[in-house]
């Protein structure tokens, strides 16, 4: 397959973009990429291929359009079915998509109502994020990554989200590696891994944009 | 399969009757545990300690809940009548439907139900728009699946009855047959379908408590700060 056949809109801060970049990468897929300007103006590319949420990441492949990242990785998982990503039996496999919706549910919101608060609320806010980290680290128990043995789909659609981490502890004054030291410990597992490195943007480059949309959102 | 399925569900969620569908178009054998949503039972704190939801699937003692994890689940366990296109590319867009219509569709709709006077209006936009996608998704199509009805179908299921019922308290009309032709005829089929049409809660029990619902859902906001 033709590298011009595989197509991302991507954006290097964007966790969900993160989470194609990686899947593609664990995947050995070659692939085209074309930065977006989220904030800036969307391309006509963008915005026709994905006229609901005009959002990236989208996936062309062969032209095709695909939206929404856990479902483009699922897309990939089945269109190069090796190495799995995700288990095989039918019940783990309803375990992995559940952790992976309500990581969709909680994570990136519940981090996002820390940089967006002001006052008392913060520290609602920081107290919810932590108890979504903690019920997280129940699910992950003693295993190495999510899946058991192998990284797989619920570390691919979390491990990314873990660069905004850095901003959220300045805004609420806190560190994941104290009140959750065992997720501590798993995200510096991924952090071994090389498609992880290569396909994440350093927190501090997240900390620069959380500090402009900040701005934006008038909570400065 | 010789394992014992349950299915904690309630007559009022349309989430349950997602799951009543997909086992009853296997042909799976299951337990329906009744569960009240205004009063819920310690078996949905046991079965599903994390979102405390109706409804939960029990196989083999294994719980599982959110309603299209199940769904996958069913139809990854019970082969026959399958649910999802064999495509990739067409199981992707399956689940990109069913994600928007749940996230985009279903709120909107709720946000609409409960607004009152002006607001109405305005909060009846984004469910139009968002009505207007799934018409463009169905056209020239009998089913969202195709011949037969499907994953999606099962998704946006709970458009022929409960939006219906939602239309009816919540004082709207939304899924105008002139508007949405093709979305209307669709669920026209769609509740004529075995086993669908046998698997509808009453109409009026539904009335009772989206009507209830929607006043204690105001006297809430009534008392926010």
């Amino acid at each position: 397959m033709s590298k011009q056949e595989l197509l991302l809109l991507d954006c290097g801060v964007s966790p969900f973009c993160g989470r194609v970049r990686i899947a593609l990468a664990e995947k050995g897929v070659e692939y085209e990429s074309k930065e977006e300007n989220v904030l800036g103006g969307k391309s006509e590319l963008l915005l026709s291929s994905n006229p609901v949420y005009k959002k990236v990441p989208v996936l062309l492949h062969n032209g095709k359009p695909l939206c929404e990242s856990s479902i483009i990785v699922q897309y990939i998982d089945e269109a190069w079915p090796s190495p799995p990503l995700l288990p095989t039996s039918p019940y783990e496999r309803a375990q992995a998509r559940f952790w992976g919706d309500f990581i969709e549910k909680k994570v990136f919101d519940g981090g996002s109502k820390i940089w967006k608060s002001k006052g008392e609320e913060i520290e609602v806010a920081k107290k919810e994020f932590i108890e979504t980290l903690r019920q997280l680290e129940g699910t992950l128990g003693d295993k190495d990554f999510f899946g058991g043995e192998n990284f797989g789909f619920v570390d691919i659609l979390l491990i990314p989200l873990t660069t905004w981490f850095f901003a959220y502890e300045k805004f609420g004054d806190f560190k994941v590696e104290e009140e959750c030291p065992k997720f501590s410990t798993w995200v510096k597992r991924c952090k071994q891994r090389e498609n992880v490195v290569k396909a994440l943007p350093e927190p501090e480059m997240v900390y620069e944009v959380v500090l402009m949309l900040r701005k934006m959102h008038g909570v400065e | 399969m010789g394992e014992e399925v349950k299915l904690i569900g309630s007559i009022q969620s349309l989430f349950s009757f997602r799951i009543e569908w997909a086992l009853k178009l296997k042909g799976v054998e299951y337990e329906y545990i009744k569960e009240d949503v205004r009063n819920k039972s310690p078996l949905i704190f046991k079965y599903n300690p994390v979102h405390k939801k109706v409804p939960v699937l029990v196989h083999g003692g294994k719980s599982l809940p959110e309603s299209l994890v199940i769904l996958e689940y069913i139809d990854e366990t019970w082969k026959n009548c399958p649910l999802l296109p064999e495509d990739p590319s067409q199981r992707a867009m399956a689940r990109f439907w069913a994600k928007y219509a749940d996230e985009k569709c279903l709120i909107a709709v709720w946000q609409a139900y409960m607004a009152e006077g002006e607001e109405k209006e305005k909060a009846m936009g984004p469910a139009l728009e968002s009505l207007a996608f799934l018409e463009k998704e169905i056209k020239g199509k009998k089913f969202f699946g195709g011949e037969k009805i499907g994953f999606l179908d099962l998704a946006v299921g709970w458009i022929p009855h409960w939006l219906n019922v939602l239309e009816e308290v919540g004082s709207m009309k939304l899924l105008d047959a002139e508007k949405f032709p093709s979305l209307h005829e669709w669920a026209e089929n769609f509740i004529q379908i075995s086993p669908i049409k046998e698997c509808i809660p009453p109409r009026e029990e539904l009335v009772s408590y989206f009507h209830s619902a929607l006043i204690y859902l105001r006297s809430l906001s009534a008392n926010k700060p």
